[in-house]
């Protein structure tokens, strides 16, 4: 048999560890229905039976504050699970236990596996678990879930105690509250008010709280016992405001404190050392939020992360390349020319692979990002930075989602936009989530680095420095303008948790890491694909007309007919690949090579124009002439609004097709430098547009379903591709005005 | 020496929540984390800019933006 169980406990008490630690790799991650918080499910087998296991978002409460509290709340209520393994923290216990107080006035049985064990120990903290679970008439299990000690009991205790039938726990609000609390229960209970759901004295106190979700559901379950219900509140409200000048709520979280208070006072817990002792962690916060070393310190540790990261990608990703590039060796010799050959290695094998070839440098910037957030530092990053945020209407929270999206450079959006959800405020977020776009995620580096590398070539480091800087500004601005225009409104409290710093286990970084990354493949192994065969199609189709086939060939005809036979034989033999019979063409015969091949050149050129990609591109040249695109840049812009990486593929096709001398194969780099209407002044517009403009596909469709509607993934497109143009116009041609 | 604000008190100082004028999300906020009449916390230390703080509560750090430490009255020695 196997019954559902839930893990619930506040953020870093080692939820996510013990989840692991029970479940393994039997898990799998999905979303509450309707919402955008995770859901991780699991199952685990072992001795005392199996388990199924919901992981709950960590919350410090079950107010309706946050969506966390929100969906964890309505879990608990709607699923109804036979336990709650309430993970706490032994070293944190009393704010841990006001979390665990609530679970039990909901009356669902409550087991607490009291985790960091080992941690309270090192702080000199003794509990007496015996006694605390006597006086809170639950199970408690020590575990330290990062060493997987006392899992084996916590099992057992688990199974022992899943059906037994518990007493809600009833805590004293203090007479009027109680007064107005049994009050309220008997109306409640007379009438079966919300009752399918919700214990009765549990809506009682939760409209006491001023719960506004559940305030709207009793509206609509039976709207003139709410009414009653709410005049009783409204009664006490004004008492207490005129006596003690407070609200209920504040009451009731002053006694579940005053409760937990009174229990850890009966010698429950005991203290070595001074409470508020430094701990080593305020050591080192001593030093790393210092005034002056902590921005030097989070600018060097940011500079080490970006040099991890591509120092070590280098040679993975090389292998990837090889990999690829061998893929489509393999390809070109099985397959016999034409459409089909062309689809699988222009379309499939570079399209696919460009992006799979990314893999090992974004798994390297998730990795450290992760060492990062799991350490503890990311909090004090947003600590740090949140005055500077909160100037633009950001919350020092969003940090982190700027980071993943590329903030300090190769990074992913849609991971980014996804990171958006630890912000509380729905304005901040939506402002966040519109603006870690405009980071240089990891699809956007190449460009970049494509661009640099033939146009900068003397600044690289510089300039990549500089597109940084830009695209922060950029990213800035357009926040602090939505914010003060179009989603205005109040910034949320900075009231956050400094987790001490833990030193992150291998297992929970790898697993941190891996999801990220996953997510990054799987957008490569669909969106991508579709994206690249579709724009291949576009870049193919149609082809050119009879008459002007018939046209390149006959200059073809021409230009052989006056040949010797000889020249032609060489020629022959060259086409076979047999190069090393050959070694070295007759001057003659490189001259009629060199002559076909221009008509091949020109062939190719023609075809690509009159392919729709190719005439989406020369429409649009009209305009995008402002800002120094032709018609190839176009496509290449075009083809990145499915995914960025498809820009740099695009443009090698591009200028590719019909290479002069085939075997010599020059840089793309090389060929864009040595392009017509290409200079240093078009290679930054075209960075500027392409930090800019609108975000790719996957991350549309991302920004929907985060900020809840289409409207604003519209918006991002249209607004984004606007202020790419307008910026890379400007800067084009002030650019060229100065330059002549 | 009596009450003054959270946002008044320096780095290191310790004192005890008198009052917690917060209401609505903040004011819910604030006491879940423990911010509540009698707790004693310790101001820890301040980001770069002086905003926000980082506090000693109950052996936890919490941070806090100055304008809503503003809500917060303290007993200081
Ligand atoms: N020393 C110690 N560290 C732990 C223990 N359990 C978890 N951790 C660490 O605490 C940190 C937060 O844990 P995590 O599971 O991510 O917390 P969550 O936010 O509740 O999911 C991680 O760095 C864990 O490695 C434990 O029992 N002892």
């Amino acid at each position: 048999m196997s019954t559902a169980i839930v893990l619930a406990g506040n953020p870093n008490s080692g939820k996510t560890t013990l989840f692991n630690e029970l479940t393994g790799a039997r898990q799998h991650v999905g979303n509450y229905p309707g919402v955008t918080v995770e859901k991780k499910q699991g199952t685990c087998v072992s001795d005392s039976g199996k388990f199924n296991i919901v992981d709950l978002p960590g919350t410090y409460s079950l107010t309706a504050y946050s969506l966390e509290e929100v969906v964890a709340r309505d879990f608990l209520v709607n699923e109804k699970p036979s336990m709650i393994v309430n993970i706490v923290d032994a070293s944190n216990l009393e704010r841990n236990l006001y979390l665990s107080v609530q679970f039990m006035e909901m009356g669902i049985p409550v087991t607490i596996a009291l985790n960091m064990m080992d941690v309270a120990k090192k702080r000199g903290i003794q509990i007496n678990i015996e006694k605390l679970s006597k006086l809170l008439n639950v199970p408690i299990v020590p575990i330290i879930a990062r060493s997987g000690e006392g899992k084996k009991e916590l099992l057992q205790t688990i199974a022992a105690n899943m059906n037994g039938k518990v007493e809600p726990l009833t805590i004293s609000y203090g007479y009027d509250i109680d007064t107005a609390l049994d009050e309220m229960e008997e109306i409640i209970r007379s009438s079966a008010f919300l009752t399918a759901n919700y214990r009765a004295r549990w809506t009682a106190i939760k409209y006491l709280e001023n719960d506004s979700q559940v305030i709207e559901s009793g509206k609509k379950d039976n709207i003139k016992v709410a009414l009653q219900l709410e005049k009783i509140v409204e009664k006490v409200t004004s008492h207490l405001l005129a006596t003690l000048d407070t609200h209920p709520e504040g009451i009731i979280a002053d006694q579940r404190y005053g409760f937990i208070n009174s229990v850890l006072k009966q010698n429950v817990i005991s203290y070595f050392y001074d409470k508020n002792r430094m701990q080593l962690s305020d050591k080192i916060d001593k030093v790393v939020t210092n005034r002056f070393l902590g921005p030097i310190i989070m600018v060097a540790i940011l500079m080490g992360l970006y040099k991890f990261t591509f120092t070590y990608s280098e040679i993975p990703v090389g292998w990837f390349e090889s990999f690829f590039g061998w893929v489509g060796g393999v390809a070109d010799n099985a397959l016999p020319e034409g459409h089909l050959k062309s689809l699988v290695i222009s379309g499939i094998i570079d399209g696919v692979g460009g992006v799979l070839g990314f893999v090992p440098l974004i798994m390297f910037m998730f990795l450290g990002i992760a060492f990062l957030e799991d350490s503890g530092y990311l909090a004090r990053m947003a600590f740090m930075l949140d005055r500077v945020f909160r100037m633009f209407g950001l919350h020092g929270s969003s940090v982190m989602a700027f980071i993943v999206s590329g903030g300090i450079a190769g990074g992913c959006a849609v991971p980014g936009v996804m990171a958006t959800r630890t912000l509380k405020s729905p304005k901040e977020r939506l402002a966040t989530l519109l603006t870690v776009p405009f980071m240089n995620c990891g699809a956007k580096l190449p460009v970049f680095a494509l661009l640099v590398a033939a146009f900068f070539a003397e600044n690289e480091a510089t300039v990549m420095l500089l597109i940084t800087m830009i695209s922060w500004m950029g990213a800035l601005l357009v926040a602090w303008a939505l914010r003060s225009t179009i989603i205005k409104g109040e910034s949320t409290p900075f009231v956050m948790e400094l987790p001490p710093y833990r030193m992150p286990t291998f297992k929970g970084i790898l697993i941190h890491t891996w999801e990220r990354t996953w997510q990054y493949i799987k957008k490569a192994g669909t969106v991508i694909l579709g994206v690249s065969i579709v724009l291949w199609a576009m870049m193919t189709f149609p082809g050119l007309p009879e008459t002007k086939t018939q046209e390149f060939e006959n200059q073809r005809s021409t230009i052989t007919s006056g040949v010797p036979f000889q020249i032609l034989d060489e020629l022959e033999i060259l086409e076979q690949g047999n190069l090393k019979v050959t070694r070295k063409l007759s001057a003659k015969a490189l001259a009629v090579k060199e002559s076909l091949n221009q008509v091949d050149f020109d062939e190719a050129h023609a075809g690509l124009k009159n392919s729709i990609a190719g005439r989406i591109g020369s429409s649009l040249e009209g305009i995008t002439k402002f800002a120094g695109f032709d018609w190839r840049t176009n496509i290449a812009l075009v083809g990145g609004f499915a995914a960025k990486e498809v820009v740099v593929s695009t443009l090698g096709t591009a200028y590719s097709i019909g290479e002069v001398v085939p075997e010599e194969t020059a840089s793309l780099s090389d060929r864009l430098k040595a392009a017509e209407g290409w200079g240093p002044l078009t290679a930054f517009s075209l960075i500027i547009f392409t930090i800019f403009y609108a975000p790719c596909f996957v991350t549309v469709v991302c920004i929907a379903k985060e900020a809840g509607s289409w409207k604003w993934a519209a918006f991002s497109v249209v607004f984004n591709t606007a202020l790419a143009f307008g910026l890379s116009v400007i800067f084009y041609q002030v650019g060229s005005l100065i330059l002549t | 020496m009596g009450i003054i604000n959270l946002r008044q008190m320096g780095v290191d100082q310790t004192g005890i929540i008198t009052r917690v004028k917060a209401n609505g999300e903040l004011g819910r906020r604030l006491r879940d984390m423990g911010l509540i009449p009698g707790k004693e916390i310790k101001v820890q230390g301040k980001a770069p800019l002086y905003d926000p703080v980082s506090l000693r509560i109950m052996g936890f750090t919490l941070t806090l933006r100055n304008n809503e430490a503003d809500y917060i009255e303290v007993e200081v020695q």
